[in-house]
């Protein structure tokens, strides 16, 4: 089973879709490699060292006639024109936007795997070569912005004076996002950072950034890792702060994206006015218009003296890199559709079947939503012994047991009411009511704190030693009991107070 | 002293009573609240000792003196881990404390009570002596098992619910005689004292050694409500109050012991957990994978790499003694910047909280212990997981098999980790006989060995 490499044909991409070494590796897995002359070139591959690796040099038309064709960007026109029924074609799709070029290969009658439709899932990671590119992406971002700065990132003293650190606000902490922030901070800068989702806020700050947060209680997890669209509250809330914060800051690296969807709009032409001149924007989202409204894709453009960087070719411009990881991702994914042997286009493959537009020029895209993660499992019990002062929640609407239980209590307490004296009932009300303390009290104690609790309340359950008291002055065989209930309660008592405070010593921050 | 100041006294002392427990609400203010148990205990003593004039008998000020002494000495020796045999075994003296109080005051009742007030007395009387004595010999046996002198198996007598029902209509028809009043009174009142303790001796010995925690939390509320009893028999609000408050407490670690496990409070008391449940469910499951032994070299470069660990500690811990050399190790990795976190389970131990004390001993600070529900959804993003120890509480059977013994208790998902590390004696199954799938995943890597020269190994290599 043959797989060709064609050379980019969009003017200047310099990636590739296979390298020296995933030859190599696509060899062991029992693939014949077709590549086109000169196709790696640019990222820095000569094909000498392809051939070396045993892949076969080819004219252009040689390499379509594979069984599957490898690329990093979508088929032009020419290329789709060039596709035969019952072939493989795994490349950028962008399926969402590129409705045209989806129905074109459909006419095709080929099959079509999109490398930006890798679920996000954790075993699907050696494929996702959205990761991989974002990494680098965001990497990249940092040094465009530094490359148009006029002054370094890390601050310091000098004898000419101060060299204040630049501050750098990332939007979306993402991969590429916690590329960037990694970038910046290494080069000194102060990195603030956003997310809508909260459950990033750790990973921010294991990259020495600020988390940023704002005070609309609201979680932007969406499903398969991405984040979801948010309130309008939230929006505005989100809005105000950037505005806030592009006063201040002297790089803006924004990587928000939806899957399927224009990326959302954060960075207004009045922000970037209100920001200092030779300020920096970094646009990641340029390729689905922009996160920024003066964003050009693919170009850098000086508005009010910020630059908007708009470069939609990021990875391209670090190549040798980047053909590097995504020829791998390519691996990992026939590796994961069973290699030459056994290649196939599952069905049931939770890393294959998102990733497949089109089967046979049948649409199969998008594939069922991948089911959402299943909620933590919280122990009702525990939870309620968490003890905000409050015991076990009671349903709403009351079951018929609670039903019978309030009825029984009800009928016990008239029978009482009816014969016991009045002395016992003054006792009981006490009894009852120290019932309902002890209930409330109890529930506050945190959980951390049961064994002194234990120790505690069994040093004041030695508040039996009274009764021994009481009982002494009676005759000589009552108050022998007595004085033997005295002696051991009072071991209880003083053990147990002792003892609780030993261990609570023990405890400290 | 007189009546009123006699009311206040008790009426502060209830309130102190009260502010103690409120104070274990933090660790912060838990030490002002234990203060606060102590000092209410010392005005209600000193009332009712000048009010019954007992402040000058030498006999009882003697027998305060030298319980005190025990009692402080066997509060100052005690280590953390026989934490659970000292609860029992001062449970047991509050109900023997009890079962006297309630003989004494038939003998010597004070004041002649006719008609309901007599019947009620009565009553009362026989409940204290009951719950009393159930609760000093269930104690006992408890204090056994959990010391080791008496094996941790249950114990299954055949028809052993007929015999305890059998024994408790026994109780209730010698208190009928008891009520009754007349010479066979005291007779009967020993009758009760005796059955009630045999009733404690089987409940407990059939109860296995995971249930120790709820059978100790019982006692411990058994013993309040014995407590309380003896306020009725005797009048004494002071006694209501605190036996409610004291068996309040018990029946609430009870509950929350029992939800931690999935089980019904009543068929806990009734026993047998662990022996032939167990047994059927090890017979069911077959095991996939196989269970993958680690070095303590491989541990360490794990622990190098990591960037956040979450400690799972169990009873085995505490056994092993392995406390201190693992705070220790937790020193090192945040020195290096590693997240350290520990993961409780409710029943981590042998009482409720008992962990938490065991990790406060080794000086480990208690804001990284969290609990079960604080950490349960962090697992999946932690890089490594040691669990030493501990078994039944990361059994992922819990979860996934509704035909394991354990099925619908609350785990810990260790296995969510990157990696997971279980430390363990030797191949066998857990405190409740239940094989665990925890060790054949795949991520899952075993550290055979014990458990105390296992981490001190590592210690010494993470060290060096």
């Amino acid at each position: 089973m043959k797989v060709g490499v064609p050379k980019e044909s969009l003017p200047g991409e310099r990636r590739v879709a296979a390298t020296p070494d995933s030859v190599k590796k696509l060899r062991k897995l029992g693939f014949d490699v077709i590549i086109e002359q000169d196709a790696g070139l640019s990222a820095g591959f000569d094909d000498a060292s392809y051939a070396e690796a045993g892949a076969t040099i080819a004219e252009c038309a040689a390499t379509w006639t594979a069984e599957i064709i490898a690329k990093v960007r979508a088929p032009n026109d020419i290329e789709v024109a060039r596709l035969t029924p019952g072939q493989t074609l795994i490349s950028y799709l962008q399926p969402a936007f590129n409705t045209a070029l989806v129905s074109a290969l459909a006419a095709r009658q080929v099959n079509a795997l999109a490398m930006d439709q890798v679920p996000r899932i954790t075993r699907a990671q050696k494929v996702d070569a959205l990761s991989s590119m974002g990494n680098l992406s965001g990497y990249r971002a940092v040094i465009e912005a530094v490359h148009v700065m006029q002054r370094p990132l890390r601050g310091q003293s000098t004898a000419a004076g101060k060299i204040h650190p630049c501050r750098v606000l990332v939007i979306g902490a993402g991969v590429a996002g916690l590329a960037a922030i990694g970038a910046a901070r290494a080069l000194g800068a102060i990195v603030r950072a956003f997310d809508t989702r909260a459950a990033v806020k750790d990973q921010v700050a294991s990259m020495g950034a600020e988390f940023l947060e704002v005070q609309v209680a609201e979680d932007g997890s969406g499903s398969g890792g991405y984040a979801k669209e948010m309130s309008p509250a939230y929006i505005a809330a989100e809005m105000e702060l950037f505005a806030a914060q592009a006063k201040e800051v002297d790089i803006i690296v924004t990587t928000a994206l939806i899957p399927g969807q224009r990326a959302p709009i954060l960075i207004t032409a009045q922000m970037v006015a209100s920001m200092k001149r030779g300020s920096v924007v970094v646009d990641l989202a340029a390729e689905q218009s922009g996160n920024c409204e003066l964003t050009k894709p693919g170009e850098a453009v000086v508005v009010h003296g910020v630059t908007v960087i708009g470069y939609t070719d990021l990875p391209s411009r670090m190549s040798l890199q980047a053909s590097t990881l995504y020829a791998t991702n390519i691996v990992h994914l026939l590796e994961e559709m069973g290699g030459a042997a056994e290649f196939a286009i599952s069905e049931t493959n939770d890393v294959v079947r998102p990733m497949t537009v089109l089967r046979g020029g049948t649409l199969t895209w998008p594939a069922p939503m991948p089911t959402a993660r299943p909620a933590p499992l919280t122990p009702p019990a525990a939870k309620r012994a968490r003890g905000e002062g409050h015991g076990p929640a009671t349903a709403t609407t009351m079951s018929l047991s609670t039903r019978i239980g309030l009825l029984l209590a009800g009928l016990a307490l008239l029978g009482l009411g009816l014969s016991a004296p009045p002395a016992f009932l003054t006792h009981f009300t006490v009894f009852v009511l120290a019932c309902f303390i002890g209930y409330q009290v109890v529930w506050s104690v945190t959980p951390a704190l049961h064994t002194p609790l234990m120790s505690v309340t069994n040093a004041i359950s030695g508040i039996i030693v009274i009764g021994g008291m009481l009982q002494v002055n009676g005759s000589s065989a009552a108050s022998i009991l007595g004085i033997l209930a005295i002696l051991l309660a009072t071991i209880n008592v003083a053990g147990g107070f002792l003892v609780t405070q030993r261990m609570l010593r023990m405890f400290h921050r | 002293m007189s009546p009123s100041l006699l009311a206040t006294s008790y009426l502060s002392a209830g309130v102190l009573f009260i502010m103690s427990l409120k104070g274990l609400s933090h660790p912060e203010t838990a030490r002002r609240g234990n203060l606060f148990g102590a000092l209410g205990m010392i005005i209600a003593v000193l009332a009712v000792a000048i009010q019954v004039g007992l402040a000058t008998s030498p006999i009882v000020i003697g027998a305060v003196l030298i319980a005190g002494l025990i009692g402080a000495v066997v509060a100052m020796r005690v280590s953390m881990t026989a934490m659970p045999q000292l609860v029992a075994i001062l449970h047991s003296f509050v109900g023997a404390a009890a079962v006297l109080v309630g003989i004494s005051n038939h003998l010597h009742p004070g004041t002649t009570r006719v008609g309901a007030e007599h019947t009620i007395h009565g009553i009362e009387t026989f409940l204290g002596v009951f719950i009393g004595a159930l609760t000093f010999s269930g104690s006992v046996i408890a204090w056994g098992k959990l010391q080791g002198v008496i094996g941790s198996r249950p114990l299954l007598l055949p028809g052993r619910h007929l015999l305890n029902l059998a024994m408790i209509f026994t109780c209730v028809w010698l208190g009928v005689v008891f009520v009754g009043g007349g010479p066979p009174s005291l007779p009967a009142i020993l009758a009760v004292t005796v059955v009630s303790g045999l009733i404690g001796i089987h409940l407990v010995m059939a109860i296995g050694g995971a249930d120790m925690p709820v059978v100790v939390s019982m006692l411990n509320s058994y013993s309040g409500w014995a407590a309380s009893a003896a306020g009725f028999m005797l009048s004494n609000d002071l006694l209501i109050i605190t036996g409610a408050l004291v068996g309040s407490s018990g029946a609430i670690l009870s509950y929350i012991m029992c939800k931690a496990m999935n089980r019904s409070f009543v068929s806990v008391i009734l026993g047998g957990f662990g022996a032939e449940e167990g047994a059927a469910a090890v017979g069911g499951v077959v095991m996939e994978g196989e269970m993958v032994a680690t070095t303590a070299e491989e541990v360490v470069e794990l622990l190098k790499e990591a960037q956040s660990v979450i400690i799972v500690p169990g009873y085995g811990m505490a056994v092993a003694q392995a406390q201190h050399p693992v705070r220790e190790i937790v020193d090192l990795l945040r020195k290096r910047n590693t997240q350290v976190r520990f993961a409780i389970h409710p029943v981590a131990g042998r009482l409720p909280g008992h962990m938490n004390v065991l990790l406060a001993e080794a000086n480990l600070p208690y804001d990284i212990v969290l609990e079960m529900d604080e950490i349960n959804q962090d697992f999946e993003k932690t890089d490594l997981v040691l669990v030493i120890g501990a078994n039944d509480i990361v059994n992922p059977s819990a979860l996934d098999d509704p035909a394991s013994a354990i099925a619908g208790m609350p785990v810990l998902p260790v296995w969510e980790a990157e990696s997971c590390i279980v430390f363990k004696r030797g191949r066998g199954a857990g405190y409740a006989g239940v094989e665990n799938p925890l060790f054949f995943k795949p991520k899952t890597r075993m550290l055979y060995g014990d458990a105390k020269s296992s981490v001190e190994a590592i210690l010494k290599l993470l060290a060096g």
